[in-house]
């Protein structure tokens, strides 16, 4: 049992990684970005070049993936997304829905539909025993710490930069914010760009850890939803709290509940998930966020 | 004293509809303007025109003599045109400070701090940590035009700093004036109170559905001037 959950909560720290980045772009813009594991993928890929051709470990990759990630975000905010804003929530989605698309179809013409991995040598398999039964693998570990730590940097840009209370204030009111001298094309330029150097970590995670094609970025975009919605839109720490309780859940349904077994406990866990928002409809922190980024 | 605003012969609306028909207003350093005018005036407009919120179809707004076609909104807030919307638009989920620090995004070089603001209006100084949405109408109002001179602007747009506030705290808000004044900075104001406006102003500027129909300094004009052109009683005879 004690075992299940700290692996739950490992896992977890990989499901926030990806959503922390989900939980931003919703904060600020009010866009669900269907195209947020695609790009988690893509940078998988953009992984796997490095490693494959230039020959950087995995973990040195992140040097070039992650700012990488950052201006592919800017460019698409600007040369895309911004233009769908203003008009409702619909083409933003269809839009974010397009470049998933675009991206699973590019890659898999690049990189054919084989799955990759991205071999990081010992830290995959070594781990800390803690006596008993249970053991913290290294990896896992070091992605839970990695999630914490972007969590905890993007709550300090939000709460003490002045460009965290430009994105904050841009979320309350979008005119009142170029009202008080915001260039709010730019501002969300920088919003995509940050969310998407979160999506390189973790893009680049996720290979180390398991093998990814090109369409293996709806699976993942599904564990960051949840993660979000568990912990209520558009609130970090939430976000973090709600992958953690993903995570835990998938392990012990996986674990403990015989009948049902490692190739349903995702639909299961979900169906749970289903029916905590029923009653509780804003997520774990939903009504408390009264801060929406 | 030179110029500081110039809008010239501005047509502008909403779609079909026109809310200015060629209004004219110029602004000398230092000086404070009140535009008056009945509700559907064209004073919000020409306040939405000035600070680059909506496009004149016809005539030009300038600044310092620097023409500011194209030039957008928050681009003028760095050339020293700050707007105190209507409404407030406080941001409710920051605090005071926040509000007032965020107004600093596109500041030019001056003098004014957070202190300095919560100096100006004390009534903030133990709010500072409240978030902007869980403030009385008049303790926004303040944080609105604190976060207005956060910017260091050369001209503040008022808009309707009294709508909605009890008497008491208009007046302590528009008592400030003289020290904003004081801080080299020029202020057109707009006002549906009449009284307000004339006490403060060294100029008023009646608009009547969309035109100037009155314009010159308090002490020149008599009140049944200002009557009539505000209810646009010579037009209609």
């Amino acid at each position: 049992m004690v075992n299940a959950i700290v692996q739950g909560i490992l896992l977890g720290g990989l499901y926030a990684l990806f959503a922390a980045g989900l939980s931003l772009i919703f904060g600020v813009m009010r866009i669900v970005n269907l195209a947020h594991g695609d790009l988690a993928v893509l940078a998988g890929f953009l992984a796997y070049v490095l490693v494959d051709s230039v020959g950087f470990t995995p973990f040195l990759t992140l040097l070039v993936v992650v700012p990488v990630m950052g201006i592919i975000g800017y460019a698409l905010q600007r040369g895309v997304l911004n233009f769908t804003l203003g008009s409702g929530e619909l083409p933003p989605l269809l839009a974010t829905f397009g470049i998933a698309v675009v991206l699973q179809n590019v890659l898999q013409e690049t990189f054919s539909a084989d799955s990759r991995g991205l071999d990081a040598g010992r830290i995959e398999d070594s781990s800390i025993s803690l006596g008993g039964e249970v053991a913290i693998g290294w990896l896992p570990l070091v992605t839970l710490l990695i999630g914490v730590a972007v969590i905890a940097g993007l709550s300090l840009m939000l709460d003490r930069t002045q460009l965290g209370r430009a994105f904050r204030a841009a979320s309350d009111d979008a005119e009142a914010a170029t009202i008080v001298g915001i260039d709010q094309r730019k501002l969300y330029g920088f919003a995509t760009a940050i969310a998407l150097a979160t999506v390189g970590v973790a893009g680049v995670l996720l290979g180390i850890r398991t093998t990814f094609g090109p369409f293996s970025g709806g699976s993942q975009l599904i564990f960051a939803f949840e993660a979000v919605i568990i912990g209520g839109l558009g609130n970090l720490w939430g976000t973090l709290v709600g992958g953690i309780v993903l995570g835990v859940v998938i392990d012990l349904l996986g674990r403990y509940v015989g009948a049902i077994g490692s190739t349903m406990k995702l639909p299961v866990a979900l169906l749970l998930i289903l029916m905590f928002l029923l009653v509780r409809p804003g997520g774990l922190f939903g009504r408390v966020a009264v801060r929406r980024v | 004293m030179t110029a500081l605003l110039d809008v010239e012969d501005v047509k502008a609306g909403y779609g079909q509809f026109e809310a200015l028909h060629g209004v004219s207003v110029h602004l000398r350093e230092g000086e404070t303007l009140a535009v008056i005018g009945a509700n559907g005036a064209g004073k919000s407009t020409l306040l939405k025109v000035i600070a680059g919120l909506l496009s004149p179809t016809s005539g030009h707004v300038a600044l310092g003599g620097r023409r500011l076609d194209g030039t957008r909104t928050h681009e003028r807030v760095a050339e020293g045109i700050a707007l105190v919307p209507e409404g407030r638009r406080v941001f409710p989920s920051l605090t005071v400070r926040e509000n007032l620090l965020v107004g600093g995004y596109a500041k030019r070089e001056g003098p004014w701090t957070v202190q300095r603001v919560v100096e100006l209006f004390p009534l903030l100084a133990d709010k500072l940590d409240r978030p902007g949405g869980r403030l009385s109408g008049g303790e926004q109002q303040a944080v609105a035009i604190g976060r207005g001179l956060m910017a260091n602007p050369r001209l503040l747009l008022l808009d309707e700093v009294s709508l909605g506030l009890a008497p008491i705290v208009v007046k302590q808000l528009y008592g400030e004036l003289p020290r904003i004044r004081e801080s080299g900075t020029t202020v057109l104001l707009v006002e549906q109170d009449v009284g307000q406006a004339l006490a403060v102003a060294d100029r008023v500027s009646c608009l009547l559905t969309g035109t100037v129909a009155l314009e010159g300094a308090p002490k020149d004009l008599g009140q049944e001037q200002i009557r009539r052109a505000y209810f646009g009683m010579d037009r209609a005879a």
